[in-house]
């Protein structure tokens, strides 16, 4: 993560020439301390550098904050999801070290997120909502375990679908972009593992892909969570007409975007009231 | 910048020596041959046409702007498809356990129709086949196809990952991304397979503190990708 790429991206929404100034010399500052390596972890930069910069209003920067306080809302959904799970002992024990690792993802993804939006563009992180993963008593996350990993394989797979869709608008900026992809990534991951996890223990069928728009055996509420995962089209191009590969495995090979409409619906189930 | 991202693979990478000699080859083949017209598929509208150099023989070149990163996707592809196909064909996959039989026969496909769909995207502007070695890959050996069916899916998602930024399209930049997440799937599944029920489906390997994948550009790519490539690739067009 290259912050320094990221403060070139962002201009001072000021009139005023002291705020400029501090701004471009704050970035200056920044761009020292950047040259002692070019990892530098956020949680190891100066809070006092970066709380300097002035507002950076800019419609620009306000479209990035609102995308990433989005993101944030769902990884504190999934990081107390999976905190809560472990908590809670419903985690077979040799599946804790999976979850440990994809909670220790989802943790390291609010806190990035809160650093970015908080102290490099200069937002309001969202706070973490209440969450209710009973979904109104209908769910027993905490208590069964077949049903925390099918709730698990949601949650991941509308992560992917979530950050999908909202790679396009957060283009202008690319290392917020960039960032994003790196955490896009990672959820796929999460999700073909917990799938295939599920199938491993005879809960399901599911493969690490999604198959057509297919919820396999998860509870019908899930189905706009696959809804469009079908798609064979792409570009305009039907990949099974070009191709002849079997329409299932056509739709395998693209994951879909979901809107952040779309995607709130679905975490709307789970906001405590 | 540019010139030091010039192209000679294998083990000489960056070599300024060359840079005189690969100018005056464009400049002689940028004379000497007709460019054609791009007529790629419903996405790519116009390009460039004079920046696009025809390659010598042997030698492949990706081309500029979004042609480019599509070129360079499609070269991946390339290499993934032609990996599964000698995978299934071969005596590990024939012992295989039903489990493993069905990822490989799925991995066959989805990078097939990933080669496939760039290659009639790209159209008139793809570049050729790519001449693969796999001569260090043991098709009987489990270990052997595992290892570098994970050394391939990673670099893929680090190469996608790394590359959206340059793309211009927005179009393009979700095609990217709708394929990105499902060989991060394939990486996952790959990497259980190896260490079943571990945390090295995400491993720590490839995923930082902040939880962040890791990214790789196209000279670490390219660089990863040449000990399974014959062909010579010319990225030196590529935006940075």
């Amino acid at each position: 993560m290259n912050l320094i790429k990221l403060l070139d991206t962002i201009c001072p929404d000021t009139k005023s020439a002291e705020d400029r100034d501090r701004f471009y010399s704050r970035r200056d500052a920044f761009r020292q301390f950047g040259d002692f390596g070019k990892k530098v972890a956020l949680a190891a930069v100066p809070l006092s550098i970066l709380n300097s910069i002035p507002h950076v209003a800019k419609a620009d920067t306000a479209s990035l904050i609102g995308v990433l306080n989005y993101a944030l809302t769902l990884e504190h959904l999934e990081y107390r999801y999976y905190q809560m799970g472990l908590d809670s002992g419903v985690i077979e024990a040799p599946d804790r070290v999976i979850f440990q690792k994809i909670r220790d993802h989802e943790l390291a993804h609010v806190r990035f997120l809160q650093e970015v939006i908080g102290n490099v563009l200069n937002g309001t992180p969202v706070a973490e909502p209440g969450f209710d993963f009973t979904a109104g008593g209908n769910f027993t996350p905490f208590s069964d375990y077949p049903t925390f990993l099918a709730l698990s394989q949601a949650f991941e797979d509308t992560g992917v679908r979530a950050y999908k869709g909202q790679a396009a608008n957060v283009k202008e900026s690319d290392v917020v972009l960039t960032a994003a992809l790196s955490i896009h990534s990672v959820e796929a991951r999460h999700a073909s593992m917990v799938r295939r996890l599920r199938t491993k223990k005879g809960l399901d069928t599911v493969k690490g892909w999604i198959t057509n728009g297919s919820i396999g055996s998860l509870p019908a509420a899930t189905t706009a969570i696959y809804a469009g995962e079908e798609n064979l089209s792409h570009g305009g191009v039907n990949v099974a007409n070009l191709t002849g590969i079997d329409a299932a495995a056509v739709s395998e090979g693209w994951d879909e975007p979901l809107d952040m409409n779309q995607v709130l619906g679905i975490a709307s189930l789970f906001l405590a009231n | 910048m540019i010139n030091l991202k010039h192209t000679k693979m294998k083990n000489e990478l960056i070599k300024p020596q060359g840079l005189v000699k690969n100018a005056n080859r464009r400049q002689f083949l940028r004379m000497g041959t007709m460019t054609v017209a791009g007529a790629g598929l419903l996405l790519i509208g116009c390009n460039n046409d004079d920046d696009m150099v025809p390659a010598m023989p042997g030698m492949v070149s990706l081309g500029t702007g979004d042609i480019g990163i599509l070129n360079y996707a499609y070269a991946l592809e390339q290499l993934e498809a032609a990996f599964y196909a000698e995978v299934i064909k071969g005596s590990y996959f024939a012992n295989a356990s039903a489990e493993e039989k069905t990822i490989m026969g799925d991995l066959e496909k989805h990078e097939r129709a990933h080669r496939e769909f760039f290659k009639a995207a790209l159209g008139t502007n793809a570049i050729g086949a790519l001449e693969v070695d796999f001569s260090s890959i043991d098709f009987s050996s489990r270990t052997s196809v595992l290892g570098a069916a994970k050394t391939f899916e990673d670099l893929g998602v680090a190469a996608y990952n790394g590359a959206g930024q340059f793309l211009e399209s927005a179009d393009l930049l979700l095609i990217a991304g709708k394929i990105v997440s499902v060989e991060a799937r394939h990486a996952a599944a790959i990497r259980d397979l190896i260490n079943p029920g571990s945390a090295d489906f995400a491993g720590d390997d490839i995923i930082d503190s902040n939880g962040l994948e890791r990214t790789l550009n196209f000279t670490q790519v390219l660089t990863a990708a040449s000990t399974y490539v014959k062909t010579e690739i010319d990225f030196s067009q590529l935006p940075s």
